[in-house]
């Protein structure tokens, strides 16, 4: 760059938020994970992508300016925890997270169906959070102890930042909920909508379960019992209803398997359509 | 009695003016900060609600053309630098907003103002991002000319706008380094990232001088900016430095800057320059460039549909108030 001419002035360039943003390229960088340890990562890190790119749509149309950035903030965080956790994963066949984002077709996508739903109004936005963030909270707090030390390390930094997307989404649900009446029926029908995607979130599966038997991962039926106690909590201050047993429709989720719902195809066609129209080239 | 005693106030009032006045006239001679509770003229006043006001809808409607490719970002690594910059703009706007607001002007007036296409933004934000190389371009020009713009900005004379600018200066900084590296990185790619890139480049080299506002001798609000040291140098003394910045950055890139009498003039120690097309500046300034429409209608909808949504949190915060009052 021009030395004399430069209109920075004294003006530094900060460069602590950039080194903030990749250290997602950081983490991994240790050993190769196995194949257990890269199935659950690829699950676990869809997840995060997938909700991610659902929360980045909300930049520009947020319904206030506050939400722009903490929405903004919130899928920034997630991409993080997807970065890693996908870097982690392609350390098994040698493959990047971009190779693992970009180039997997929706049939080798591992992420519970919860993700991929559509943000809808506001309120479902926040019911999805809501679930989304309470889910994580309880399982980065139990991966920090993995015997897998990076996945551990992954957990360490992720587990503070879904304690504060818990937060955000806890006191949007209790506005909503204690708002207005236009509010308070859009809350109630977000969460009658959302809550058939929770039973799939704590479905033990094969490669969970042997995980868990080395002490590598929680298991995610263990989680249920937290989860539960936490929403109550929520609900009771909120006057709002578990509404178990009496859903607005049963689903049946089957993301770990690569199955998903109609919504998925159209996310990943948006996300992946430029770095598939220049394979190899580098950005 | 009451005529005396109007006429004797209002002359009182007039001896606390040129006090105020003469105060006031002073601390901008000794280039000194004004606060909010400072008196201050009224066309001071004035003059920055307009331009901080300004600034802020530039920030959150130049949120729009980089949002655009936020879910299609070629990688994760630039989905993440694309966001974060998004997000910065969202905050550059908030941080805008509450110092007009200390000049007593309300947000939500404000808002209301650029929904109704009462107020003005940057028109660079109504060109459109059809490539990916745009995210490049508008790093590149369109921040490298804001920094340029606002730079001298950061010692305005009204503290909270010098103050904002400060913080957002070194944002904006970051922001262009990262346009440039993204045209780096499509300059050393393959043919078409090339050619995208150069496209780019092309598209926005004209709108990104026009950021500096018409010629000196045409701009009307200039002089009186200058003498309350609110702006330090002149549209074509920054133009004129902006260009001499970007000549040796776009060897580095190999873009070509498409004006073919662009050269270093040794006599007038200067840069000649092809003449910039003043009449597609009105044009878009006048609401009829490619996406004026588009950003506004995509403003409106968001507080449109946001409404309930601020309806709820107002409500709620009232209830939560009228309980504690209660137990208390």
């Amino acid at each position: 760059m021009s030395g004399d001419l430069d209109p920075h002035g004294d003006v530094t360039v900060d460069r602590v938020a950039l080194a903030e943003e990749l250290a997602g390229e950081a983490a991994g960088a240790g050993h190769a994970a196995s194949a257990d340890v890269a199935a659950y990562a690829l699950g676990l890190g869809d997840d995060s992508l997938v909700l991610a790119q659902r929360l980045g749509d909300w930049i520009t149309r947020a319904p206030e300016l506050e939400e722009d950035v903490a929405l903004g903030n919130i899928a920034l965080d997630l991409l993080g925890h997807a970065r890693s956790l996908l870097h982690y994963a392609g350390t098994h066949d040698g493959r990047s997270e971009d190779d693992l984002a970009y180039f997997r077709d929706e049939p080798d996508f591992r992420n519970a169906w919860l993700f991929e739903q559509p943000n809808g109004d506001f309120a479902h936005t926040i019911a999805r959070q809501l679930v989304a963030s309470t889910y994580l909270v309880e399982l980065y707090r139990h991966l920090e102890a993995s015997t897998d030390a990076t996945l551990a390390a992954i957990a360490a930094k992720a587990s503070k930042e879904v304690d504060y997307h818990r937060d955000h989404a806890i006191q949007w649900t209790l506005r909503l909920a204690g708002g207005t009446d236009e509010s308070r029926r859009r809350m109630v029908r977000a969460v009658e909508q959302t809550w058939p995607y929770v039973e799939e979130l704590f479905r033990d599966d094969a490669v969970v379960v042997r995980l868990a038997d080395e002490g590598v991962v929680p298991l995610p039926s263990s989680l249920r019992d937290a989860f539960d106690s936490v929403i109550d909590q929520v609900f009771a201050e909120a006057d709002l209803a578990r509404p178990e047993g009496r859903t607005a429709f049963v689903v049946d989720g089957r993301g770990r398997e690569g199955r998903h719902t109609e919504h998925l195809g159209p996310l990943l066609a948006e996300m992946q359509v430029l770095a598939r129209a220049h394979p190899g080239a580098s950005w | 009695m009451t005529a005396p005693a109007e006429l004797s106030v209002a002359s009182i009032d007039e001896h606390r003016d040129d006090e105020a006045q003469a105060r006031f006239d002073d601390l901008i001679a000794k280039d000194s900060r004004i606060e909010p509770r400072d008196w201050m003229p009224d066309a001071y006043r004035k003059t920055l609600i307009r331009q901080i006001s300004q600034h802020a809808h530039s920030e959150i409607i130049g949120m729009q053309p980089e949002s655009n490719w936020i879910s299609r970002a070629p990688s994760l690594k630039r989905k993440a630098i694309l966001m974060a910059k998004v997000q910065d703009e969202a905050g550059h706007g908030l941080y805008l907003y509450s110092a007009a607001q200390t000049l007593g002007i309300g947000r939500e007036e404000m808002m209301q103002q650029l929904i109704e296409g009462r107020a003005r933004y940057s028109s660079i934000f109504n060109y459109t991002t059809p490539t990916w190389a745009d995210m490049g371009a508008i790093g590149w020009l369109v921040d490298g000319a804001a920094i340029c713009n606002q730079v001298p900005l950061c010692r305005a004379s009204y503290g909270p706008y010098g103050r904002a600018m400060v913080r957002i200066c070194k944002e904006e900084s970051f922001h262009q380094r990262q346009g440039f590296e993204i045209l780096l990185e499509l300059m050393q790619g393959t043919d078409e990232q090339k050619r995208m890139a150069q496209d780019a480049v092309d598209r926005w080299y004209w709108p990104s001088l026009m950021m500096f506002g018409p010629p000196d001798d045409e701009s009307p609000n200039s002089a009186q900016s200058m003498a309350w040291n609110i702006k330090r140098f002149s549209n074509d003394e920054l133009r004129q430095r902006f260009v001499g910045m970007l000549v040796p950055q776009a060897e580095v890139l190999g873009v070509t800057l498409p004006d073919p009498n662009l050269t270093w003039n040794e006599e007038r120690q200067a840069y000649d320059m092809s003449e910039i097309d003043w009449d597609e500046f009105h044009e878009v300034l006048a609401g009829r460039g490619p996406a004026n429409a588009e950003r506004l209608r995509r403003r409106r909808e968001a507080h449109e549909d946001g409404a309930w949504v601020r309806e709820a949190a107002a409500e709620y915060a009232r209830k939560q108030a009228a309980k504690a009052a209660t137990a208390a």
